[in-house]
């Protein structure tokens, strides 16, 4: 049955032809590359809530009264967008549940994208001839960090509002065209005519996920078409992949990972509480609440307009606003770094060849140093928006804080250059180094001398280094069924692969 | 079938892979056991997805909705991993791997047929190769207008302007105009003018500094501080948040989003944070009946600059 539907498909497609070089797939293993399967993984958890959510979500700016199971707020007059989030959180069933999924797999999607991010930046998988799958990959954290400030701000609640208003002013301090920019999208001066909710969502669910969508699918072609890179080990070449084969293996453990991943979102979703907008209460322009923090990934931005000092440009009849130097400049600046770097480190460099064997961090020191300082700096930034938490916390006034803030992220960076430098130059010259770490045992040998022997990794279980199987060249079937069983009596053949 | 053929020795193999070899060994120390704790792992997950299923049909609460799944699922997840890492054969395999770097004579034959072609076909044909790329320049342009243009009004006067007029009474929220008896001093509320009550860009701050002064806070403001009342805009001009809490002992303004301060006594400008300029100033009288009133509307922008702003106050 299952046979003749798939000579059915098949002789309309031909999938047989060339079809086991996919089963074949080699994919490396090495837990880093797991990061980047954090990010596909979790935004699948985001489309699949996020459609949820949408079924619920009103988004509209109109006013309603709020008349629902939370009686704190029975009764007021909130919007639509607001009271539709309320009544999804506690009228829908699994609402509540759904909704903090989906704000934490958001937090979990640009979180896992920056670790892979960097992770690529260290061990210089950027390198010819990935350029352009770097630059794709870049594109796809910005456009994840926007869809996720999209997103919270769509429940119109009073932290979100108020971050809206700050987006407002940041749209309005570009030169030249930022007062047209921000009419244009707003439907006139803040707060708008009540556009911006609509036209925020339309962009969250349809326009920006789109985007996402299509480049993950440039992202993830490209990475087929190059095949992954790979640290070097025994058999690792430029011009071959060590790894385990797609099928069945990889695909066990990476259906496997998309579940883990899923079910520890379910989890936080389940018993971490996250963005309560019920408590906030509704958006109104003239109130603001104390310690008002962006979500995390909008943190290094917030600290930026914190810790700028309170210069503007003034030239006669124009003017360069404050907001634009910390909201626009300095994140114009980051991301065409990041766009640049490869070409710029193959400028400096002067290496333009093909690279598919990884580089260990410490082997290069200065890129490894200057990675390290420039996101110290963004780390710094992101403690910059704690200011009044950290003010409060440390019973200290705003303004020390803050001040120590403006020379930390001046100092910090060139503190950590240096530091990371050195590390990296030990590190070299360290037998052993980035090596599982074994024991030692001192064994006193017959003739009264003394060396130090180094243990197994685990006790009477040595794993050797074993020289790579070409598995185009095998067949795996039959090397899977194991004519020898292992003399452990309880292991059975595993016969459906017989 | 014991004798797998493989590998031919010029990559680094050594020869043919037979069964017996350690990378088609199961990665397990002990399979037997592994594949019994996978079992339990999927057994676990089992039990919880079926507990789910009760659960959304109770409509239980979210923990025990969102637990049992995320338990499900974490086993089920577990337990695959477990499956794919321990208990197929440990490798490692190797594929090989094509360069991406393509010789000259290579690009050669696709750049040459994809040029000449298409060399052919405009030369052969300019003046529809001429007037197709003056259509879609222009197609290109003036698609962007309707774009941009329909999404929203142009800017106009509405950064330069609120809806405080001479004589606007000062509001409450609740609709209630505010008496000088009503605001003790020390006190602080956000007032509006009566028919843009809420408004995002007319919302002030009416701060009692003290009773009996009329406080000037700057060369040309001898009036606008009648009686200790200084009324200021409440947007920002940093980010454009509501300057929301005063404190009253230090006779500061503080804007909580990123903790501009200003001097109320002084004009309110800004003596720490990132804020550039001072906060609007509303001029106030006291009118006949004791009731708070505006001589005027802002006589600068309110909130935060923009291009087009220019001066520096």
């Amino acid at each position: 049955m299952i046979d003749s539907l798939f000579a059915w498909i098949d002789n309309r497609f031909a999938l047989s032809r060339g079809g086991r070089h996919l089963l074949n797939k080699i994919f490396p293993d090495h837990w880093s590359f797991m990061i980047g399967e954090i990010a596909l993984y979790s935004f699948i958890v985001l489309v699949a809530t996020g459609v949820f959510l949408t079924l619920y979500f009103i988004p509209s700016a109109h006013d309603v009264v709020y008349n629902g199971p939370y009686k704190p707020l029975d009764g007021q007059v909130v919007s639509q967008a607001f009271s539709s989030t309320v009544d999804l959180t506690f009228s829908v069933r699994a609402g509540l549940l759904m909704r903090q999924m989906h704000h934490w797999s958001a937090n979990i999607f640009v979180g896992s994208i920056c670790v892979h991010l960097m992770r690529v930046f260290f061990t210089g998988a950027f390198r010819r001839p990935r350029e352009i799958n770097w630059m794709v990959g870049t594109t796809l954290l910005i456009l994840a960090i926007f869809n996720g400030f999209l997103g919270y701000s769509l429940p119109d609640d009073l932290i979100s509002g108020t971050g809206i208003r700050i987006a407002f002013s940041i749209l309005e301090s570009l030169p030249l065209v930022g007062s047209y920019l921000a009419t244009f999208l707003f439907g006139g001066a803040f707060p708008g005519n009540g556009i911006i909710i609509p036209r925020f969502y339309v962009l969250h669910v349809l326009i920006l996920p789109l985007l996402i969508f299509g480049l993950l699918g440039a992202h993830l072609g490209m990475l087929v078409r190059h095949k992954h890179t790979q640290f070097k080990g025994k058999g690792a070449r430029e011009d071959n992949v060590v790894g385990t084969p797609l099928w069945p293996a990889f695909m066990a453990k990476t259906t496997g990972f998309l579940m883990l991943i899923t079910g520890i979102t379910a989890l936080l979703g389940a018993l971490v509480q996250i963005n309560p907008i019920w408590q906030y209460g509704p958006y109104v322009p003239y109130k603001v609440s104390y310690a008002v923090q962006p979500d995390w990934y909008m943190g290094w931005l917030d600290g930026a307009l914190r810790v700028m000092p309170s210069w503007e440009i003034h030239f006669p009849g124009h003017m360069i606003p404050n907001a634009f130097f910390p909201a626009i400049l300095l994140p114009g600046i980051t991301f065409n770094l990041i766009y640049a770097w490869p070409l710029l480190e193959a400028m400096f460099t002067g290496d333009r060849a093909e690279h598919h064997l990884l580089d260990r961090p410490r082997d290069r020191p200065l890129r490894t140093a200057f990675g390290a300082a420039v996101f110290a700096f963004y780390f710094v930034l992101f403690g910059a928006s704690a200011t009044d938490v950290l003010a409060h916390y440390l019973v200290v006034s705003l303004n020390y804080v803050l001040t120590a803030f403006r020379v930390l992220c001046i100092v910090v960076p060139i503190v950590v250059f240096p530091v990371a430098y050195k590390i990296c130059k030990e590190m070299q010259g360290t037998p052993g180094a980035g090596q599982r770490k074994r024991h030692n045992v001192v064994v006193r040998s017959a003739d009264g001398g003394y060396d130090a022997v180094q243990t197994a990794v685990y006790p009477g279980y040595e794993l050797p280094e074993l020289e790579p199987i070409p598995v185009d060249e095998v067949d795996l079937v039959s090397a899977m069924v194991d004519p020898d069983p292992p003399t452990e009596g309880v292991y059975r053949i595993p016969r459906r692969y017989s | 079938m014991s004798d797998v053929h493989g590998g031919n020795g010029a990559h680094g193999g050594g020869g043919s892979f037979s069964v017996d070899s350690p990378q088609f060994a199961v990665a397990a120390r002990h399979p037997g056991r592994t594949e019994k704790v996978t079992v339990v792992c999927f057994l676990v997950s089992f039990a919880a997805f079926a507990a789910f299923g009760g659960a959304f049909w109770q409509n239980a609460s979210n923990e025990w909705i969102g637990g049992t799944l995320g338990v499900g699922l974490f086993f089920l997840g577990a337990g695959m991993v477990a499956w794919g890492k321990y208990l197929m054969p440990r490798g490692p395999f190797e594929e090989p791997r094509q360069l991406m770097t393509t010789t000259k004579e290579e690009r050669e034959v696709l750049v040459g047929d994809f040029v000449t072609r298409g060399r052919v076909a405009i030369a052969r044909r300019s003046m529809l190769a001429k007037t197709m790329a003056l259509a879609s320049g222009v197609f290109g342009v003036v698609a962007l207008f309707p774009l941009l243009r329909s999404l929203g009004p142009l800017p106009k006067n509405s950064f330069y302007t609120t809806k405080w007029r001479k004589g606007s009474y000062l509001t409450a929220v609740d609709g209630r105009r505010l008496h000088t008896s009503d605001v003790a001093v020390g006190g602080a509320v956000t007032v509006f003018p009566e028919d843009d009550i809420g408004g995002a860009l007319s919302q002030t701050m009416l701060i009692h500094v003290k009773r009996g002064v009329n406080i000037v806070t700057k060369p040309g403001r001898e009036t606008w501080g009648p009686d200790g009342f200084l009324a200021f805009s409440k947007v920002c001009t940093h980010a454009g948040c509501p300057v929301g809490l005063y404190e009253e002992q230090t006779e500061q303004l503080l804007c909580p989003c990123h903790q501009s301060l200003f001097d109320v006594n002084r004009g309110a400008i800004p003596i720490f944070g990132p804020a550039p300029r001072p906060l609007a100033q509303l001029p106030l009288y006291i009118d006949e009946a004791g009731y708070l009133r505006s001589q005027a509307g802002y006589d600068e922008p309110i909130g935060p600059g923009f291009w087009e702003r220019g001066g520096t106050t």
